[in-house]
């Protein structure tokens, strides 16, 4: 393809790994048994894998958000060399074109044909009259009639998605019994996951239908799409809630582990390094290091090729952050899990026969304490999703041009204060916020209590 | 006892070093004193002599970590480090880059605070107590199940939404409070019950969920069995037997935040426009005023040391079995 340029941004680079990382791991789970049977644990619950599907939904517009490229410029002279935009774009971007372009003037509300506020207008007879201004793009297939169509769209969208469902109903149908998928006692939760999926194409189809033709969620101040931008926040937070931990983990594990396993001044150094980082009030400590950063870019302004690579390389100096930030707690607990194990007998063991240090760390305690790592990684997710608001609020949180619900939180928050009220921007990241954080909750509770091997 | 106490408190003191010089290298290390001089001063039409005399004024005069041209320990006591870091072990403040006194400061916003924290932390306490001992009667039932779910999905909401949606609902739609602003004596009461009721909603969720799994994780004990083998009534197995032994773990754990509790919740009280600590470090970041900033991170790195401490101490109280050595 000679019409757009690939833009690795180092966030995406990160997730393509991360990516790798996840599927060494299911690769090397299948044919471990201890490793596979909790995780089919998990697959057994209802809830669990409804979420699951959630989550992927989310997963998958995350993923197409993180390939980036440039668009040739149109009306490119022949023969000369390509000539690129300077705009990064996304995939995403590409599939919303419509959301994205179509900018009204200032608010409108969801599905709205006409501004939300009122305004003078010019007649054609030249009188100047009160009243709402029809919107630029928002149902402008209507042309002059105002008798809106959306019913009948949402009446399609609910057929093709019940067409696909029906497809999918009868796939499934051939592995399990009707009568078991009705009652929800097959193997896997086919009835829950059937549902969920249902729910997400009738959402997909609808919206499909709708956000072409109408703001399905209004405009913002500016007449930026709500959905697009909520739609966009979903990379910030996916990138916040994993990316952290993929920059913690190697500290926290080595550190942990080597803690408990030598005790004595290693272990002392290590404790008060995480006592430190622990004593300086989180919130604080992110606020002196993004002000530091803040600084750091405002010097080296031209290192950075583009606003997105900038507010890319800021997102990811936040991961870093937080991360520090968020390691003694696992460090902790591994610390804590290690000095049990040191004692166990295939340890001492091991030690008898003269095995190195590092490998005993690493056959030996490292595969023992993962089930704590797994569990930990999880539930943290949904806190950094949410601390990402509040950072936003505080002033600290990711560059004020990266979409994000923080950012979307924190410029709409004085909104309900206008008269007449505006609440769908707030109200749509709120949202999309609580959607993803709940599905990952619940999908957290399944994994834990899945490979506690206290809960039983 | 006494002597692991003493312990303790001298391990504190590298904590507290440790805090200062990591907290000192992240502001300087791009940040130099010429540029936050040029910042206060505004930037346009700063001359170098002006530049000198804020930093004199301000005790930016000296190199940062390391003074070559003094004497002896003078190499390390003269410098920047030094002088805004030693008096901090006593609790001298100094003053604010913009030349107000910090420790006053502190002094008059620590009740605002207080007033906002207290409430939120007992009565949260209690009503996160209340809900747990209610879902743990129930366990196994449609009402602990619909509870757990009511909590993970209170958890999942931002802590955002509760402030801006009660603060929509109660002052704005129902009149019932003033939106924001604060005022000492009595007349605190109207301005403080939204907020601590909201962050006590917000807490409920997590704490309620945690407290539940303390209490079932003590109801499978041996010595529940035996009083209920004993024909004793579930209630009063629950509140005679399991209450009373739950709340060991619950109230240790809860001891190691009430020190925190002087540093003021960040964003509710910048929310509601309470004129306590939280909103004052809020302040200090959107303006970059080191100084408070930095008396704001030694202060609650002190009181964090002191909550692992009381935590301690809390433990030898409860638990006779153990000793601090």
């Amino acid at each position: 393809m000679t019409n757009i340029n690939f833009a690795f941004l180092w966030t995406d680079i990160l997730i393509y790994c991360l990516l790798l990382v996840v599927g060494l791991y299911i690769w090397r789970a299948r044919g471990k048994e201890h490793l596979a049977a909790p995780w089919r644990k998990v697959a057994r619950r209802p809830m669990a894998m409804a979420s699951a599907v959630v989550l992927f939904a989310f997963l998958a517009i995350g993923l197409l958000d993180s390939i980036h490229f440039r668009e040739a410029l149109p009306n490119q002279k022949p023969g000369a060399a390509t000539e690129y935009s300077l705009e990064v774009i996304s995939q995403l971007d590409r599939l919303l074109k419509p959301l994205r372009t179509q900018t009204e003037k200032t608010y409108s509300a969801p599905l709205a044909i006409q501004l939300y506020a009122m305004e003078s207008m010019e007649q054609p007879d030249g009188r100047t009259l009160r009243g709402h201004p029809r919107l630029k793009y928002g149902g402008a297939h209507l042309g002059a009639a105002s008798q809106s169509d959306v019913p009948r769209l949402v009446a399609q969208g609910t057929l093709i998605a019940l067409l696909i469902w029906c497809a999918l109903l009868i796939t499934i149908g051939q592995c399990v019994t009707w009568r078991a998928l009705l009652h929800g006692k097959t193997e896997l939760p086919w009835r829950a996951i059937l549902l969920t999926i249902g729910g997400l194409l009738w959402l997909g189809c609808v919206l499909w239908l709708l956000a072409p033709k109408y703001h399905v969620l209004g405009t913002d101040k500016v007449g930026q799409d709500v959905l697009y931008l909520s739609l966009k926040s979903i990379r910030t937070g996916l990138v916040i809630g994993t990316l952290t931990t993929l920059v913690m983990l190697p500290f926290a594990l080595w550190l942990g582990v080597m803690a408990g396993y030598f005790k004595g001044w290693v272990d002392d150094v290590i404790q008060y390094v995480y006592t430190t980082l622990n004593a300086i009030p989180d919130v604080l400590l992110i606020a002196a290091a993004v002000l530091m950063m803040q600084v750091y870019m405002d010097i080296n302004k031209d290192a950075f090729a583009s606003i997105t690579e900038r507010a890319d390389f800021r997102l990811l100096f936040l991961c870093l952050i937080l991360g520090i930030t968020s390691w003694t707690g696992l460090c902790r607990l591994l610390r804590g899990e290690t000095l049990k194990l040191t004692e166990v007998d295939y340890v001492q063991a091991a030690q008898a026969f003269g095995v190195s240090h590092w490998k005993i760390m690493s056959r030996h305690i490292l595969p023992n304490v993962m089930h704590i790592v797994l569990i930990t990684v999880t539930l943290q997710f949904s806190s950094l999703v949410l601390a990402e608001a509040v950072l936003a609020y505080v002033g600290v949180g990711v560059d004020p041009t990266m979409h994000s619900w923080g950012n979307m939180i924190n410029s709409a928050r004085l909104e309900l204060a206008r008269e007449p009220i505006v609440w769908w921007p707030l109200l749509a990241a709120f949202a999309f916020m609580f959607a993803l954080v709940l599905a990952a909750n619940l999908f957290a509770d399944a994994v834990r209590d899945a490979f506690d091997p206290r809960s039983e | 006892m006494i002597a692991y106490l003493l312990r303790r408190l001298l391990y504190a003191i590298p904590i507290l070093i440790g805090v200062n010089v990591l907290i000192f290298t992240l502001f300087f290390a791009v940040n130099s004193p010429d540029n936050m001089a040029r910042i206060h001063l505004g930037m346009k039409h700063v001359t170098p002599d002006a530049v000198l005399k804020w930093k004199r004024e301000h005790g930016y005069d000296k190199p940062l970590f390391y003074h070559g041209a003094a004497q002896g320990a003078g190499k390390f006591t003269d410098t920047v480090f030094a002088h805004k870091s030693a008096p901090m072990f006593a609790f001298q403040f100094g003053a604010a880059d913009d030349g107000r006194d910090i420790g006053h400061d502190i002094k008059n916003r620590m009740w605002p605070s207080l007033a906002l924290a207290v409430p939120v932390f007992l009565v949260g306490l209690l009503v996160n107590i209340t809900f747990a001992l209610i879902l743990a009667f129930f366990r196994a039932t449609y009402v602990d199940f619909a509870g757990v779910v009511l909590c993970v999905a209170m958890m999942s909401i931002s802590g955002l939404f509760y402030i801006i949606g009660g603060q929509f609902l109660v002052s704005k739609l129902l009149h019932l409070v003033p939106i924001s602003g604060y005022q000492g004596g009595w007349d605190a009461f109207k301005f403080l019950v939204l907020p601590v009721a909201i962050g006590v909603i917000g807490g409920i969720g997590s704490g309620a969920r945690w407290y539940r799994t303390i209490f079932l994780e003590e109801m499978g004990r041996d010595y529940v069995r035996t009083a209920r083998a004993k024909g004793l009534a579930e209630r009063v197995v629950l509140f005679r037997h399991v209450l009373r032994n739950a709340l060991i773990p619950i109230l240790t754990g809860a001891v190691v935040v009430i020190p925190t509790l002087f540093m003021g919740s960040l964003i509710s009280e910048s929310f509601f426009g309470i004129p306590g600590l939280g909103s004052y470090t809020i302040d200090a970041i959107r303006s970059q005023d080191f100084a408070i900033v930095h008396a704001m991170v030694f202060l609650g790195s002190v009181l964090y040391i002191l909550g692992l401490l009381m935590t301690d101490v809390a433990y030898t109280l409860v638990d006779p079995r153990i000793r601090l050595s």
